[in-house]
């Protein structure tokens, strides 16, 4: 079984990430490149997948040269080869644009399943997996807390709000994972060692066939109108409990619809 | 000249240090308290492949430089001595003889376990009266009929009562005026494991004494060739010098990273304390120290890495084990100090530090064995 694995870097999530004033991107430049914390478990599931059935676990990552350093970490995690698509044109791109490049790397190989995380940290749209079936025209198996493979036929554990659903579909497929579907490994030394002389295919817009007219910040078909920083944390209010004080939580939980 | 280590390095230790983060931090605190080895950790450890790095591929291992080691040990230690303590040991007392000295047969049989960190080996040397003194050894083997009949006690000795110890190698005297190296197996009859020591710090780590009591093996576990115990050991001495230069190293580190953060949080008199020179310029002096504590101990690996004259390695494992040793226990002293009463709780990581520094002074050789080899190595004839 061929498996794709999509990973993102992102900015690191532990830092003061920002935009950039003058375009409303993400500055990627100011705070230190990260794996998307979240395809951590999409890498490790696609480990297991080759684990349990065989075949080859491909990264697929689009983003600036720089997330060859990503690449490297996840290849260091045990995958055998990458695909980085990477392009100055791809800046400010928005995800539709980005599904629809990853839509074109994937038909550069043959592949079964391509495993994403559920979302990315940076700007969290969680629509990225819906997007890229829904360009493929394949299956859909998104936020899976589970996944099992059989033959040809994908069944996940689908996360709702309540508990899950069981959802099927049949390869080719787009599954995407939740946090904590796995536990995922750390790379080893000899991963790391390992890790340099894996293939890296380096591809432009170009060749996929892309026009760069297709692509970036002014081709989006979603627009950054303006941003603020979030606001500091205000001091907290404090329930002084005068015999009443579980009456006043509720209240105050009620106000703000939570109960 | 370079000062750097090199990117891969760099990428290891990166790694190394998330999972000592991210697997031992949010814990340690716990089995401190517990007394306990996490052997699902040291499994951990094995799969990151700590164990193997300097262990040739044909058993398992990554064939790497010692330089790799020491990065390793750094790391674990800047989070938790005990920790870099049992992976220290475990490489440098417990695979490194079997791997310089073992026969093709004794390496097969004990390293592929012990590179995975499904066991531990440990090193038997020091005895109740025997330790800076170590070739005042007591212990004997005898040979007769195809074995090796032990008789006699060893103490201090780290990694020898796990769960998962597979060997202890144990020096002891083979005639009036030699000394060789033994091989003895866990649970041979005779070896009987003591209960764990009451220690200061290291509590994470196992330490117990050992006593023989016709503990017999066979002939063929002989490490290397009789009668050449002592040179070993200085050897294998030399080498973890080095290491716990590193362990060191990551101490002094992990003090100054947890007591610039706390100092810059700290607010005493409508100011943070880190902002009032004394707390600053005690932070400045152990900045200081750790860099050139650091600088030794990778020039030192760099130096056995290179191939240098074991008479060179000899004094630089020396210098560094001395400096970093002794910066560290100054540096728990000021992250202690910079914590004020918070500093004597087991609810910040300075504490345990505190407790764990001491003991870097005494073993592997104390402070004043390594002035001695260093006065030696001057051409001094000091006993
Ligand atoms: C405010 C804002 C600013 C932006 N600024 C920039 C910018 O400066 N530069 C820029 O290039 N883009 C920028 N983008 C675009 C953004 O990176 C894309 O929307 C993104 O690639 C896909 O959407 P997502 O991150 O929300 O993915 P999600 O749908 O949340 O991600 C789900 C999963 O899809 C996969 N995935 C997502 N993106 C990629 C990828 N690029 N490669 C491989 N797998 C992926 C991962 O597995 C991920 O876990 C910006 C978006 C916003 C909203
Ligand atoms: C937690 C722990 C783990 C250990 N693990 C191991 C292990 O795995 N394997 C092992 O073999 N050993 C181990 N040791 C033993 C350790 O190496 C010895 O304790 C150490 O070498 C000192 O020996 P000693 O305790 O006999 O002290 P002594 O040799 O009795 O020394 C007492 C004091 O006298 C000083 N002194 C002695 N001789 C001189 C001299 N000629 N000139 C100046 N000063 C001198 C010493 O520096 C010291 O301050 C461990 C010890 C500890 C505490």
């Amino acid at each position: 079984m061929n498996i794709v694995v999509l990973v993102k870097q992102v900015p690191d999530t532990e830092a003061q990430r920002q935009l950039n004033p003058d375009d409303n991107t993400v500055d990627r430049a100011a705070v230190d490149p990260v794996i998307n914390y979240i395809d951590e478990f999409a890498i490790e599931e696609g480990l297991l997948l080759k684990e349990a059935h065989g075949g080859e676990v491909t990264i697929l990552t689009v983003g600036p040269e720089r997330a060859t350093e990503s690449i490297r970490k996840a290849l260091s995690m045990g995958a055998d080869k990458a695909i980085h698509v990477t392009d100055e044109a791809l800046h400010g791109s928005d995800a539709i644009q980005t599904a629809k490049v990853i839509a074109k790397a994937l038909g550069t190989i043959e592949w079964d399943v391509a495993v994403a995380g559920s979302e990315a940290t940076d700007s969290r749209s969680a629509i990225l997996p819906a997007l890229l079936a829904e360009a493929l025209g394949v299956a859909q198996l998104t936020q899976a807390r589970k996944v099992t493979v059989d033959g040809s036929t994908v069944t996940i554990e689908r996360v709702t709000d309540t508990g899950y659903e069981s959802v099927q579909g049949s390869t080719p497929a787009v599954i995407s994972v939740v946090e904590k579907i796995n536990d995922p490994r750390y790379p080893s030394f000899k991963g790391i060692m390992a890790a340099k002389s894996k293939p890296v295919t380096t591809l432009a817009l170009s060749d996929l066939g892309i026009d760069a007219g297709e692509a970036g910040l002014a081709n989006a078909w979603t627009q950054v109108v303006s941003f603020e920083n979030a606001p500091p944390r205000a001091a907290g209010q404090t329930v002084k409990d005068e015999g009443n004080g579980g009456g006043q939580i509720a209240d105050y939980l009620a106000s703000k619809k939570l109960i | 000249m370079t000062f750097e280590l090199s990117a891969d390095h760099e990428t290891f230790r990166k790694v190394v240090r998330e999972f000592a983060e991210g697997e031992i931090a949010p814990h340690v605190a716990q089995w401190d308290r517990e007394h306990r080895l996490p052997l699902d950790v040291v499994r951990a450890m094995g799969d990151l492949g700590l164990f193997g790095l300097v262990v040739p591929e044909e058993y398992g291992g990554a064939d790497a430089d010692f330089t790799s080691l020491c990065v390793a040990i750094e790391e674990l230690g800047r989070v938790d001595q005990s920790i870099g303590i049992t992976l220290e040991a475990a490489v440098g007392l417990g695979i490194n003889p079997i791997l310089t000295y073992g026969t093709d047969e004794q390496k097969t049989r004990f390293l592929p376990d012990l590179v995975t960190g499904r066991a531990l080996a440990a090193f038997g040397l020091t005895e109740p009266e025997a330790g800076s003194d170590a070739g005042a050894t007591k212990t004997r083997a005898t040979l007769a009929g195809g074995e090796w009949t032990l008789n006699g006690a060893k103490a201090f000795i780290t990694n020898s009562g796990t769960e998962i110890t597979s060997v202890i190698t144990v020096t002891a005297r083979t005639g009036e005026k030699e000394i060789s190296t033994i091989l003895v197996p866990a649970a041979t009859p005779g070896l009987v494991v003591e209960p764990a020591y009451e220690k200061l710090g290291w509590h994470i780590s196992d330490t117990h004494g050992l006593s023989f009591d016709d503990c017999r093996v066979p002939e063929a576990n002989l490490l290397g060739v009789r009668g050449n115990g002592f040179k070993q050991f200085l050897a294998v001495l030399d080498d973890g010098r080095i290491a716990i230069s590193a362990l060191a190293v990551g101490l002094a580190q992990g003090c100054l990273d947890v007591s610039r953060k706390y100092a810059l949080e700290r607010h005493t008199f409508g100011a943070p304390i880190g902002s009032r020179q004394a707390v600053a310029f005690s932070l400045s002096d152990v900045a200081v120290a750790v860099e050139a504590a650091r600088l030794l101990t990778y020039k030192a690996a760099w130096l056995k890495d290179s191939g240098r004259s074991s008479a060179e390695v000899k004094q630089a494992a020396a210098i560094a084990k001395l400096y970093s040793t002794e910066a560290a226990v100054a540096a728990t002293r000021v992250a202690t100090q910079v914590f004020g009463g918070n500093g004597f709780m087991e609810e910040f990581p300075v504490a345990r530090f505190y407790r764990d520094a001491k003991v870097l002074e005494i073993g592997e050789g104390t402070s004043e064995v390594q002035r001695m080899v260093i006065a030696r190595g001057l051409g001094l004839p000091v006993t």
